[in-house]
């Protein structure tokens, strides 16, 4: 029973993160906003696998959150830079 | 045996409000920068409460082994994509939003 609150909980989270997503102003609004979206996905994979009982779920939730960072970290330095194949300092 | 069950249920209820918290607090603060915080609520400590809730359900195993892998993790990486954000957002010259007159 508490599984199904945690998991309305988290679904409501996600939604204000991608509303936030989709109306944020700046683009690092944005960022942000994604950025919270896959940690509270990571949390999801991790309940669902303890609910239904898979633990073998909870390594797809540790890759997700590393997967994660590097996402986060990647479109900085697009985003900051406007491409990847410059290493940034002839700037 | 039902005192773990209750204990692991006051902590993953905790969990859920301070992520609806973190939630409404990304949408309510003014400036990119206050939100920075609200995402950092959500960020660590629900996700601690979640795990640690969850770990108190899975038991003595591999699994709650993982668990707090996942939230050694977190704690570690959700700082530091923070501060890369809002790195990149001062050097861009996004101006913090100081004072009301603005």
């Amino acid at each position: 029973m508490i599984f199904t609150v945690a998991t309305f909980a988290i679904l409501v989270t996600i939604s204000l993160g991608l509303a936030r997503a989709l109306m944020g102003p700046t683009v690092y609004d944005r960022i942000l906003a994604v950025n919270m979206v896959g940690t509270k996905t990571v949390l999801l994979i991790a309940v669902f696998a303890v609910l239904s009982g898979r633990t073998n779920m909870i390594d797809i939730a540790l890759t997700y959150a590393l997967i994660n960072l590097v996402g986060v970290v990647a479109v900085l330095k697009f985003v900051e830079q406007g491409n990847f194949y410059t290493d940034g300092e002839d700037d | 045996m039902i005192f773990v069950e209750i204990i692991s249920w006051i902590f993953i209820f905790t969990g859920a409000l301070l992520g609806i918290a973190g939630g409404i607090g990304i949408h309510r603060f003014p400036d990119f920068y206050s939100r920075l915080h609200a995402v950092g609520i959500t960020d660590t400590m629900c996700a601690g409460c979640f795990i640690i809730g969850l770990c108190l359900q899975t038991g003595f195993t591999i699994a709650s082994l993982k668990l707090l892998l996942i939230f050694v993790f977190l704690f570690f990486s959700c700082p530091t994509a923070t501060h890369a954000l809002a790195d990149t957002a001062m050097l861009s010259g996004l101006k913090a939003r100081l004072d009301k007159e603005q």
